[in-house]
C-alpha cells in the first residue's frame, strides 16, 4: 500500500470536511435556508476519500444525486460548492445547477446527477477520451445501490468492457434506494457479483473502511490506467442521513441506526490510525479544528455572495448565442 | 353527492383508490410508491414507508396490499414497459413516472410501444394505461426535475395528455384516464398538490377532450393549462379591476384537444394569448395558435401572443427559477398591450 503519513492526514482531513460540510448544509436546510432538494453524504466519506485518494485533477469522475462527498474528495472548491448549494451566483455553476448539479470539469468532477444512473455512460465517453487519445487518465464512475439497477449502468459495464475503457466503477451501497432496500430491488446476492456478466474483476468492501477501500481501488485504478480494462468495485455501507432533506426515515429501524452509528468510517480510521501510532491524537485534533474554519468561511463566503442576475437565465443554452 | 374540500393530491389519491375498489385489474406501480418493501417492520399489516416522494399514495398499500401497489427498482425502462405488456394483456395498470424529466429513461416504451402498438397491429390490441408524472417548475428542483414537457407527448400520436389544474378536474379525470383504453399520461403539477377545492366524495368521470372555460370574459381568450390556469385567472381579476375582461380556457387534456371550445371563445372575444409554462418551441402554445391562425384567422382583431417559459433548461437559483416561469404581470401587460 501506498498509504504515506502525509496521504493519511490528508484523507482525514477530506472526510472530516465532508461530514462538516454535510452536517453544516443539514442545518441550514432545516432553517429554511436552502432551496430545493439536498441528498447528503455523511456517513459514506471513506469511499469517495479512498477512491479519489489515487486520482489526480486530470482525471475524472462522474457523481450522482448525492454528490457532495464526491466533489470534496475530488478537490471541488469548498466555497464554490456552498454558493452553488445556495444558488449564489459565486457557486460552482453560477447557481444555475444547485446541489444536484454541481460540476467542475477543470477538477474532473464531470457532475452531481440528478437521473440516476446516467453517469455509467458519461464515464465510458471520458474513458473513451483517454483511450483514443492516448493519455493515462482513469474515469472513475460512482453510482448508488439504486442506481445499478437501472438499465444505462448495465449498458455502461458492457460498453466498458467491450472497449476496454479505464473506467472503474463504484457502487455505494448504501442499502437503500429512497425507501426501498436492496434486498428488495437487486435480485441478486451481491452487486460486486455482476462483474462477471461482463467479464470484469468484481469485489465487495466495506464501505466504513477507509483501509480496504484505498487498497482495493489502488488495484483497480491501477488496472485502468495500465490499459487493462474496467473494474467494479462494491461498498457496503449506510447513509446517516435521509434520502433527502425532509425524510423521515420509517424504513429504517433505531437498532439497525444504532449498529451504523457504531460503524462510523470517520471514528474508525481515526482509531486504527492512532492506535498503530500512524496519527497523533494531537494530528488530528489540529485537522478538525481546520476543518470546522475552513467551513465556516465557505458558509460566510455563499452568505455574503451575491445573487445570479436575471439575464443569466438565458445564458449558456448554446455556445455561441444568445 | 356530499362534496367537502380537499387537496389536489388527495384528489388524487381518491381517484386511484375508488377506481381501485371498483376493477380488480387496476394495479398501481412505481418507485416507493408504498416504500419498504420486504422490510419485516413494513410488512405484516402492509404499512408503508413513503407513499411517494410528496405523498399522494399514502394509504394505498395498506388497503389493496402490496400486490397491488407495488414498489419497483430504479429501472423505469422496465417497468413502463411491463405497463404496455400488463395492459395489453388484460391489466390496468397506473404506472408512477416520478418527475417527467426521467421520461428519458423510458421513451421508448412509451412511444415506440404503449403509444403504437394498437396501430401496428391493425387495431388489434388496445393498451389502457395510465403514465402519473409530476411535472412543473417553482420546487428549487433544477433542470432534471422541474421540466414541463408534456408538449413532446402531444406529438405522438397514439397517447393522450391530461393536465388538471384543480383538485375536482384533478380526480374526474384520473378516473376517466384509469377507465380509458387508450395510454394515457397523466401530469401532475407539483405545486398544485396542496391547493384545495370541492370535491364530491363519489366517484365521477370528466369526459377526455373536453376543455372547461373557467372564466367568462368579451375582450381576449386566454387557452391555458395546469399552473397556469390560476396564474390565469389572477391575471384576469387585475384586469378586471381595469374594466378588461378575459376569458380563461383551461384545456384540461391536450389530446385530444378541444378545439372546438378554443374557437369559440376566440371567435366571441377576437384576442389570444395562450400561456404556458412549457418550453416554447413546437409547444402546446404554437400549436393553440396555429388551430386558430388556420380556421378562425378573420375573426382576429389583434396577433395571437403566447406567454411561455424561455427556450432554456430551468434554472436553480430561486430568483432566476422565478424569473423562468411565465408571470401574472407578464399576462396583464400582454393582454393590456391589445386591449388598449
Ligand atoms: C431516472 C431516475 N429515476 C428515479 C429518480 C428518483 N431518485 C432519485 S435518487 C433515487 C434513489 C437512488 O438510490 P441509490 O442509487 O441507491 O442512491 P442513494 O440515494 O442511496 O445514494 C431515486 C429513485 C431519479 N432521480 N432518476
Ligand atoms: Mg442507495
Amino acid at each position: 500500500m501506498s498509504l504515506t503519513k502525509e496521504k493519511m492526514l490528508e484523507a482525514y482531513a477530506t472526510m472530516k470536511k465532508i461530514r462538516l460540510f454535510e452536517e453544516k448544509v443539514a442545518g441550514l436546510f432545516a432553517e429554511g435556508k436552502l432551496p430545493g432538494f439536498v441528498h447528503l453524504y455523511a456517513g459514506e466519506e471513506a469511499i469517495a476519500t479512498g477512491v479519489c485518494a489515487h486520482l489526480s485533477e486530470r482525471d475524472y469522475i462522474t457523481s450522482t444525486h448525492r454528490g457532495h462527498g464526491h466533489c470534496i474528495a475530488k478537490g471541488v472548491d469548498i466555497n464554490s460548492m456552498m454558493a452553488e448549494v445556495y444558488g449564489k451566483a459565486t457557486g460552482a455553476c453560477k447557481g444555475k445547477g444547485g446541489s444536484m448539479h454541481i460540476a467542475d470539469v477543470d477538477k474532473g468532477m464531470l457532475g452531481a446527477n440528478g437521473i440516476v444512473g446516467a453517469g455509467g455512460p458519461l464515464a465510458c465517453g471520458s474513458g473513451l477520451m483517454a483511450k483514443t487519445l492516448g493519455t493515462d487518465q482513469v474515469t472513475v464512475c460512482f453510482f448508488g445501490d439504486g442506481a445499478a439497477e437501472q438499465g444505462t449502468m448495465h449498458e455502461a459495464m458492457n460498453l466498458a468492457c467491450c472497449w476496454i475503457l479505464p473506467v472503474v466503477f463504484v457502487c455505494e451501497n448504501n442499502g437503500y434506494a429512497e425507501s426501498t432496500p436492496w434486498g428488495y430491488h437487486c435480485a441478486a446476492k451481491n452487486i460486486a457479483d455482476r462483474g462477471v456478466a461482463y467479464d470484469m474483476p468484481g469485489v465487495t468492501v466495506d464501505g466504513t473502511d477507509f483501509f480496504a477501500i484505498y487498497e482495493t481501488a489502488e488495484e483497480a485504478i491501477g488496472r485502468a490506467r495500465r490499459g487493462e480494462g474496467p473494474s467494479l468495485i462494491e461498498c457496503r455501507g449506510f447513509r446517516y442521513y435521509g434520502h433527502f432533506e425532509g425524510d423521515a426515515m420509517l424504513y429504517v429501524t433505531e437498532e439497525e441506526k444504532k449498529r451504523n452509528r457504531a460503524r462510523d468510517p470517520i471514528e474508525n480510521f481515526k482509531k486504527r490510525a492512532t492506535e498503530r501510532g500512524l496519527l497523533s491524537e494531537e494530528q488530528i485534533a489540529e485537522l478538525d479544528s481546520k476543518v470546522a474554519a475552513i467551513i465556516e468561511e465557505a458558509f460566510k463566503f455563499a452568505e455574503k455572495s451575491a445573487w445570479p442576475e436575471n439575464k443569466e437565465v438565458l445564458t449558456d443554452v448554446y455556445v455561441n448565442y444568445p | 353527492m356530499a362534496a367537502r374540500t380537499i387537496t389536489f393530491r388527495e384528489a388524487i389519491n381518491e381517484a386511484m383508490r375508488l377506481e381501485m375498489r371498483r376493477d380488480p385489474t387496476v394495479i398501481l406501480f412505481g418507485e416507493d410508491v408504498a416504500g419498504g418493501a420486504t422490510l419485516p417492520h413494513m410488512e405484516g399489516e402492509n404499512k408503508e414507508a413513503w407513499g411517494g416522494v410528496l405523498g399522494v399514495r399514502t394509504g394505498l398499500a395498506p388497503e389493496f396490499g402490496r400486490n397491488r401497489v407495488l414498489d419497483t427498482p430504479i429501472s423505469e425502462s422496465a417497468f413502463i414497459g411491463a405497463a404496455v405488456g400488463a395492459a395489453s394483456t388484460g391489466l390496468r395498470p397506473i404506472a408512477e413516472l416520478m418527475f417527467i424529466d426521467f421520461l428519458g429513461v423510458c421513451f421508448d416504451q412509451i412511444f415506440n410501444q404503449g403509444a403504437k402498438l394498437r396501430y401496428m397491429f391493425g387495431g388489434k390490441a388496445q393498451v389502457p394505461m395510465v403514465v402519473r408524472s409530476m411535472i412543473g417548475a417553482g420546487f428549487r428542483a433544477a433542470a432534471q426535475h422541474s421540466g414541463c414537457l408534456y408538449s413532446i407527448f402531444t406529438h405522438i400520436p397514439g397517447l393522450k395528455t391530461v393536465v388538471p389544474s384543480t383538485p375536482y378536474d384533478a380526480k374526474g379525470l384520473l378516473s376517466a384516464a384509469i377507465r380509458d383504453n387508450d395510454p394515457v399520461m397523466f401530469f401532475e403539477h407539483k405545486l398544485l398538490y396542496d391547493i384545495e377545492g370541492e370535491v364530491p366524495e363519489d366517484n365521477y368521470t370528466i369526459p377526455l377532450g373536453e376543455a372547461e372555460v373557467k372564466r367568462e370574459g368579451s375582450d381576449a381568450t386566454i387557452v391555458t393549462v395546469g399552473r397556469m390556469v390560476h396564474f390565469s385567472l389572477e391575471a384576469a381579476e387585475k384586469l378586471a379591476n381595469d374594466g378588461v375582461n378575459v376569458e380563461v380556457v383551461d384545456l384540461r387534456s391536450l389530446s385530444p384537444m378541444d378545439g372546438d371550445t378554443i374557437l369559440d371563445s376566440v371567435k366571441k372575444t377576437h384576442r389570444l394569448v395562450v400561456v404556458d409554462e412549457d418550453n416554447p418551441r413546437c409547444s402546446l402554445a404554437t400549436d393553440v395558435i396555429a388551430l386558430v391562425a388556420d380556421q378562425a384567422f378573420d375573426y382576429l382583431d389583434a396577433p395571437c401572443k403566447m406567454i411561455t417559459a424561455p427556450h432554456t433548461p430551468v434554472p436553480f437559483s430561486p430568483g432566476l427559477e422565478d424569473a423562468y416561469i411565465p408571470s401574472v404581470e407578464s399576462i396583464v401587460s400582454t393582454v393590456k398591450s391589445f386591449t388598449g
